[in-house]
């Protein structure tokens, strides 16, 4: 068997000390060791974005870093978001504007956007554009996206929002 | 009674939020990745460094002494076992791992199972393989040249020339061209991309060896087509098969094939006992599963010198690469290529295609397309413009004055399709008002007067989608129909399976909405299942925009054939004749007393307690839909591009889409589809490209190579729709989620020819980068 090290992080709150392959990439960590699977792997290049997760609040694809780059480090993924059950106004707003079709790039996505709103309360479609960047959707082409962005945005800084997709809400 | 409202239920037409949005945006969804099994092991696989060579020898001992490492399968095993070749969906077979020799670069040649996935990489990097190079052939011309090396040992046929398949009267097209006044020609080249869904492919083989039973989760457009061809290449019984795709994250036409992954993974579960996952990783994906396109046409237009099309003749070579692994109704080796007559009325077409083997990755497959549409519809569209060009005319007004007009549909074309219906003008007007186009046209004058480039592209497409009627349509001899069950308990909630499979369309969604508009019942109280064998009644899949025309229409049927029996069981709790009743406002009503009625949920609770004598009990009913025809989504499609000079880089300013795919059931999803199947027409009219060196490497095998647009230069859309029901579907849907894909990329070029068009450039092929603009605008001397 390979040398293992041990690697203490906290996710979502909670913390977790594993021992692990030096080699081991955070991804396969947190879906493998952690059974964290809302973290997806769609490339093996780090272009599309998939496996972003926030270390300490900023937004890091978790292919590009090794487990024990985390170590000591205070992580949140896709399920570290909303509380008991409810969703937070990012995830509403990905619901409320049809913000992803397949699913597989939305934890991603909610993750970097709410890095956004958190530095930026107010963005405009510009800066929204290029903070998703360098995550990639195949499905929606964005428009909703941004919409599901821009309505967490109102949300958060006004306590309420309407959707504006397809003739409004149903 | 009062009256039930649509919106109230979220019956057709409402933008209802999505039921399966709940468990993605938490992170629950379940794909076959997230799949983790009791004594799970790994597979990884060994690929070709080649893309022509012979295999001298494969030494797997050094594999064997890698800690973890439990198997090491090659060909030679799978020959042992009958399975060393599999059939493909056209008529040709595709090794799952080599024999003889390798025939691309990525091909498949040995497999490595591990305790671990990384154990397996590190098993699958100690397999020693002994090539010798072989000469490569790449130009599917070339291919059919004489010299070139026959590539496919294995068939009778010596040499690389695969089918040739003609549609059209070949005599009185050649007549009619003679006979025209104008004649315009244009070479293009649909260039090789790939559908990249964001979830590579991927499954989970589980032999359960007390059972005898195979189970696999797989990353599957069509899980039942694919239990069917398991059943038939592994000699399982079909019962001892089951097939469950899960959450899938994109499809895209990447799915429907069977891919040698997943055939190796089910021979190692077999061989050990063991469950064993393989994922498939990006460079995997786009270098060896289902590319698509690589279609190199020639077309010609004949026309009247006052602008009327009479003739389109056209010539196609496809490039199908090392097996003929085209994912298609099987007696369409071209797919439905013949729909380029596209939205004109045509006196006369002939179209003529033949197949090619190259040194390259084996399809082609339906990228968001219904079987060669989209290259039909690009050819059409394009040579619109040529001809245009030629007669110094507005492409608008072009079109216009050729459209097949309303009342001629149903319409037959000269290459053999009957048109359902179609309003053409109807949508491109309402496209051009959108756009402004006289002021854009004022304006691009201005521009082109004070050197500026400026485009303006036009595409007014028709396709061709729901495959199909079964007597046209089967995928290895099993007929296109699909299927819908609807069980409806006895309070009243209710649970439908459909025999399509979701990859994002949203059907849990959609298909709830069909059965909440067809039996009155709520949005919320209906489930939709799917992708699961086991429980799911037998369908063909979900491509070719197929799911609404066909698993939509055997859903509407189910339900109205559970109303059938429900309207007996109203009529005996209102004690009346059962003739007396009519189904209005979402209840069974007594034909002039209105409030005197039963809803279904009143039904549904008698159909369990109360039956009438003579009656069976339950609630619930299966069909089977085999449709009358296909049905024939159209729209225009209006771009604006800014190019700038310097660099040759290309902008969209505006895009306007108008689509008619008939009846709309939710608005919401319909714009979602739009909006990403126009995205995918952008990234392959200017970045998606899979292409290969002359020694058959591949350079657009990974995501720093082969582009695919971000949110920064994906364009903004404005859509719109024009309703054109269809009508033999039962509630005139037509399918929508490829028609942005097939119509949009002729837009895109259309714009970019036609900003360059003043300076005597009338074609570029796709992937339209900004260096090709700048060379073209070098050329025609013109540079900042």
């Amino acid at each position: 068997m390979a040398e293992t090290v041990t690697v203490k992080v906290t996710v979502n709150g909670v913390e977790h000390e594993a021992r692990v392959e030096p080699r081991m990439l955070l991804v396969h960590f947190l879906r493998d060791e952690l059974d964290m699977t809302g973290t997806h792997i769609g490339c093996d290049t780090t272009n599309c974005g998939a496996c972003t997760v926030l270390v300490d609040g900023v937004p890091m694809k978790s292919c590009t870093m090794f487990a024990v780059q985390a170590d000591g480090h205070d992580l949140t993924t896709v399920e570290g978001l909303g509380d008991n059950g409810g969703l937070e106004p990012i995830q509403e707003g990905f619901h409320q504007e049809h913000g992803l079709q397949c699913g597989f790039c939305t934890p991603g996505m909610m993750l970097v956007s709410k890095a956004l709103l958190a530095e930026n309360p107010d963005p405009s479609e510009a800066e929204i554009r290029r903070a998703i960047s360098g995550n990639l959707c195949r499905c929606t082409g964005y428009q909703n996206i941004v919409k599901s962005v821009q309505y967490a945005a109102k949300k958060i800084r006004t306590g309420s929002a309407e959707s504006t997709v397809g003739g409004g809400a149903s | 009674m009062s009256a039930t409202k649509a919106q109230d239920i979220g019956g057709l037409g409402h933008s209802v939020r999505r039921k399966e949005d709940a468990r993605f945006v938490r992170g629950k969804g379940r794909y076959v990745d997230d799949v983790k099994l009791k004594g799970m092991c790994y597979l990884a696989l060994v690929r070709s460094p080649y893309a022509h060579a012979r295999l001298k020898g494969i030494d797997i001992s050094a594999a064997m002494k890698v800690p973890g490492v439990l198997a090491v399968i090659t060909g030679k095993d799978l020959e042992e076992a009958g399975l060393a070749w599999m059939p493909t969906l056209s008529h040709d077979q595709q090794m799952v791992l080599a024999t003889g020799k390798v025939l691309f670069q990525g091909q498949e040649v040995a497999a490595v199972v591990a305790e671990s996935r990384f154990a397996a990489a590190d098993g699958a990097a100690a397999v020693r393989v002994d090539y010798e190079e072989l000469p490569v052939v790449i130009d599917p011309h070339a291919a059919l040249g004489k010299d070139a090396p026959v590539l496919r040992e294995d068939r009778d046929e010596k040499s690389n020339h695969i089918f040739h398949w003609e549609a059209g009267d070949r005599d009185a097209t050649d007549a009619t061209f003679d006979a025209s006044d104008v004649v315009v020609t244009q070479d293009m080249v649909y260039q090789r991309c790939h559908p990249a869904p964001l979830e590579c492919c991927a499954c989970v083989a589980d032999w359960d060896t007390v059972n005898e039973k195979m189970t696999i989760y797989m990353t599957s457009q069509a899980p039942h087509a694919h239990r069917t061809l398991f059943a038939l290449v592994a000699g399982l019984p079909e019962h001892k098969i089951r097939i469950i795709s899960p959450d899938v994250g994109g499809g895209f036409g990447n799915k429907v094939p069977i891919y040698p992954g997943y055939v190796v993974s089910a021979v190692a579960s077999l061989k050990l006992g063991r469950p064993v996952k393989w994922t498939e990783e990006r460079s995997g994906n786009l270098q060896s599963t289902g590319f698509a396109r690589d279609y190199h046409m020639h077309a010609e237009l004949a026309a009247s010198k006052d602008g009327k099309i009479r003739a389109l003749r056209v010539k196609t070579l496809g490039d199908h690469g090392a097996f003929n692994a085209a994912a298609q109704p099987s007696k369409f080796p071209a797919g439905f290529y013949n729909i380029c007559s596209g939205s004109y009325d045509l006196e006369n077409a002939f179209v003529e295609v033949d197949g090619a083997y190259t040194n390259k990755a084996p399809g082609g497959i339906a990228y968001r397309c219904s079987f060669r549409v989209t290259e039909a519809s690009y050819l059409i569209e394009r040579t619109v413009d040529v001809l245009a060009d030629e007669l110094g005319m507005d492409p608008a007004e072009l079109r216009k004055k050729n459209f097949i007009a309303p009342d001629k549909f149903p319409y037959v074309t000269p290459l053999g399709w009957t048109y359902d219906s179609g309003n053409y003008a109807g949508a491109m007007d309402r496209a051009l008002e959108m756009v402004g186009y006289e002021d854009l046209l004022k304006e691009q004058e201005e521009k082109r007067g004070r050197g500026e480039l400026m485009g303006i592209g036009i595409s007014s497409f028709t396709e061709i989608v729901g495959a199909g009627p079964g007597k046209q349509c089967d995928i290895a001899g099993i007929e296109m129909f699909d299927s819908c069950e609807v069980r409806i308990h006895p309070t009243g909630k209710v649970l439908a399976r459909i025999g399509v499979q979701t990859q994002g369309q949203g059907h849990e969604t959609t298909f709830a909405q069909i059965l909440a508009e067809e039996l009155g019942i709520p949005v919320g109280d209906i489930t939709v299942e799917h992708g699961d064998t086991d429980t799911a009644p037998y369908g063909l899949g979900t491509y070719a925009s197929r799911s609404t025309p066909v698993a939509g229409a055997a859903t509407a049927v189910a339900a109205r054939k559970v109303r059938a029996k429900a309207q007996k069981i109203a009529a005996h709790l209102l004690e009346v004749d059962e003739a007396d009743l009519e189904w209005k406002d979402y209840a069974f009503r007594v034909k002039g007393a209105p409030d005197k009625a039963k809803t279904m949920q009143d039904v549904a609770f008698a159909a369990y307690t109360n039956v009438p004598e003579g009656l069976e009990a339950g609630l619930e009913a299966v069909d089977y839909y085999d449709p009358p025809n296909m049905t024939y989504p159209f729209g225009t499609y209006i771009c604006v591009v800014d190019i700038d000079k310097g660099t040759g880089d290309w902008k969209v300013r505006k895009f306007v889409a108008v689509d008619d795919c008939g009846t709309v059931i939710n608005p919401m999803v319909v714009e979602g589809q739009i909006h990403g199947g126009l995205t995918e027409g952008f990234a392959i009219s200017k970045m998606q490209l899979i292409d290969y060196d002359e020694g058959g490497n591949i350079t657009g095998g990974n995501f720093m190579e082969y582009l695919i647009p971000t949110a920064v230069e994906t364009p903004h859309y404005d859509t719109d729709k024009t309703v054109t029901p269809s009508p033999h579907h039962p509630i005139g849907a037509k399918g929508v989620g490829e028609s942005p894909n097939v119509g949009s990329p002729a837009a895109f070029v259309n714009a970019v020819i036609d900003a360059l068009s003043p300076y005597g450039v009338r074609h570029i092929d796709m992937p339209i980068t900004s260096d090709k603009v700048w060379k073209a605008l070098r050329d025609a001397g013109i540079q900042d």
